[in-house]
This record gives structure tokens, sequence and C-alpha cells, in this order.
């Protein structure tokens, strides 16, 4: 392919040749747009962040200590400031652990991801 | 022999002083200016030629730009790559920063949480700021899922709050830990040979080949887990981002 717009390029004007050059990037520009728009905006993103089995199994306990040690810190504080205890810490552990195992299904493609355009 | 002993920080010149507190120039931070030295050689350098016919080098710097750009358009469509400096940036620095652990007497600076921690705040607040920013009050949308009967609706609220907010905790943990763990394990390995040489003599430094196979093993796996963690890392921030350009669900 590369030969035959060479001999092509040598037979025209060079500026022709710019011209068809430029023309032909032009459209090849557009057909890699629409090639590659197709795979924009797929369902499931989530589970291309998993690659191996150790990775896959490293990110979903991750997901789950992450949910519940943040409800645990999150209702120790509000404890403190509103002098609550032990009521926020109850209530923020309990709702950090569902908050864990959403992300848990979410990171595993379990529950339908949440639509990328509404 | 010490296997936590390749992550102290060490102060190498004072910079400033804060009231009480040196700040010093430090080894991590040498490797962090290292990274993005290299890096910006690495792209200056690639990118100078800008020829049909590319270059090693040149070729080399297109195909992490392709590479980041598909990733980016491909979770977070078309709009999102407004932020591709931001994710590529991030991805180079997390890759290199995860490599230069992998050379001897090198410094793994990705193995402290207080840089992945940066890391994921930035992304997290960046992130926030845009989504409030481009969507106002439909950026809370996030945690309002359709069709949800009222009566439980504020607890779910609440658990998706609670979901978003553990996100930069899982972010930062993640690279960290795999990390910390993967360069515990090759430096215990490395130890056992030091432990049965040591006891056994000649024996002991022959039947140190086992543990030393073992190191060459994990050291493949080493790398995989560092150039899979820099990818994890930058594929988690483009998902997170997509939130911020897309909260509708």
């Amino acid at each position: 392919m590369a030969d035959g717009t060479q001999d092509e390029g040598e037979r025209k004007e060079p500026s022709d040749d710019e011209a068809a050059l430029s023309a032909r990037l032009q459209r090849l520009g557009e057909r890699l747009a629409n090639v590659s728009r197709p795979s924009e905006n797929r369902s499931g993103p989530r589970q291309t962040a998993d690659r191996s089995a150790i990775a896959r199994g490293f990110r979903l306990s991750t997901e789950l200590v992450a949910g519940v040690l943040v409800g645990a810190v999150l209702g120790w504080l509000i404890d403190r400031w509103l002098g609550t205890s032990p009521w926020g810490l109850m209530l923020l552990l309990l709702l950090g652990f569902a908050a864990g195992v959403l992300n848990v299904m979410r990171a595993a493609g379990v529950v339908d991801e949440r639509r990328l355009n509404d | 022999m010490d296997p936590i002993h390749q992550f102290h920080i060490i102060n190498l010149f004072p910079v400033a002083k804060l009231g009480n507190a040196e700040i010093a120039f430090t080894n991590s931070a040498a490797f962090m200016l290292l990274a993005v030295l290299l890096l910006s050689a690495f792209l200056i350098l690639g990118t100078a030629g800008g020829r049909a016919v590319p270059s090693r080098l040149q070729s080399a710097a297109e195909l992490t730009y392709e590479f980041v750009a598909d990733m980016l358009r491909s979770t977070a469509g078309h709009e999102g790559m407004k932020f591709f400096p931001f994710v590529f940036t991030i991805f180079m620095f997390v890759l290199l920063l995860n490599m230069f652990g992998l050379i001897p007497y090198g410094f793994t600076v990705t193995s402290h949480i207080v840089i992945t921690a940066a890391l994921a705040l930035t992304v997290f607040f960046t992130v926030l700021t845009y989504g409030l920013l481009r969507h106002g009050v439909h950026f809370f949308n996030l945690f309002v899922p359709k069709g949800v009967p009222i009566v439980i609706l504020p607890m779910i609220v609440a658990i998706e709050i609670l979901s978003f907010i553990s996100r930069p905790v899982s972010h930062s943990v993640r690279l960290f830990a795999n990390m910390l763990a993967g360069h515990i394990a090759l430096q215990v390995f490395a130890g056992f040979i030091i432990l049965l040489g040591g006891a056994l003599g000649a024996i002991g430094w022959a039947g140190g080949v086992v543990p030393f196979a073992m190191i060459i093993a994990l050291f493949a796996l080493e790398t995989l887990v560092a150039v899979l963690q820099a990818y994890v890392f930058a594929i988690l921030t483009c998902i997170y981002l997509n939130d911020a350009i897309h909260p509708g669900h």
C-alpha cells in the first residue's frame, strides 16, 4: 500500500499530492473515529478493572473493608461531635457494612452498573 | 534482613522549616522527582520528531497515549477526554514509581499510603468539584437510584453516600497494600538465603537455590503487579470521573 501511494505521488504535482494525502488522512480519521465509537459507553466497565484472579480477589476484599471502615469511622466521629454514643457508631457501622457489600457487588458486576448516559 | 527496612524514609537535605517541623528532601521525593523528569524527557523526546513513520521512542510514546486514551474513552465516553492529561499523568506516574521499586536499591514510593492516599483524594475531590460545578444539585442524583420505594429511600441514599465516601479508601489501600506486600515477600525470601547459608554453611548456600528460584518467580509476579496496579488505579480513576460527567442513573 505504501508503494502504491509513492508511485502515485511521483506522477502528480507535489501540491496535488499533498492535497490528496490530507484528504485521505481525513477519511482515515473519520473511519477510525467510526470504528472506535462502538467501544465507548459499553455496559459494565467495572469488569475491565479485573485482569487476574489475585487482583480481582484483592479488589473485592478492599471494597468490603473500605465500606465497613468508613462507616465505623464516620459513626465514631458523629458520636464524638454530637454525643450520641453509641447510636451513631452502631447505625453507621451497619450502613457501612451494607455499603461495603454494595461496593463488592458492583465491583463483581453482580448488580446492574449504573447507566452511563442516564 | 529486616524486611521493613527497605521502606525507611531517609532525609537527604533540609528544604524549609515550618514552625518546629522540618521539611526535608527525602529519598521518596528524590524518586518522585526522578519519575517526573524521566517521564517529561520520554514524552518531550518522543514527540519532538513528529514523523509519519515513528521512531522507536515516538512509537512508545504514541502507544502509551493510545492505551490511556482508549481506556478513558471506553469508560467515560468522549466527554471524558477532557480529563486525559489528568488520567495520563496519574497512570504514567504510578507505573514509573511502581517500576522504580523493582530496581535493586530502588525505593518504592507507592508502598507508602500517604502517597497513594494523596493521589486517591486528588481524584475524589476532582470528581466532587467537577460534578458539582458541572451538574450543580443534579450531581446528588448519583446517590438516589431510580425506582426505589420511598419507604427505604433514606436508607439507600445513606448507603450510597457511604459507598461514595469509601471510594478513596479502597482506591488508595489497594495500590499501597499490593506494593507493600509484594516487596516484603521478596525481602523475606531473600532473607531465607542468608539464613540458610549462615546456619548450614556450604550445604545451606546450595540449598539457597530454592528460595532464589522463588524470588525469580516472585519478581516476575511483582512486575505484573506493578503494571496491573497502575492500570487498575488509572481505570478506577476513569470510572469515578465517569460518575462526575454522567451522574444520572
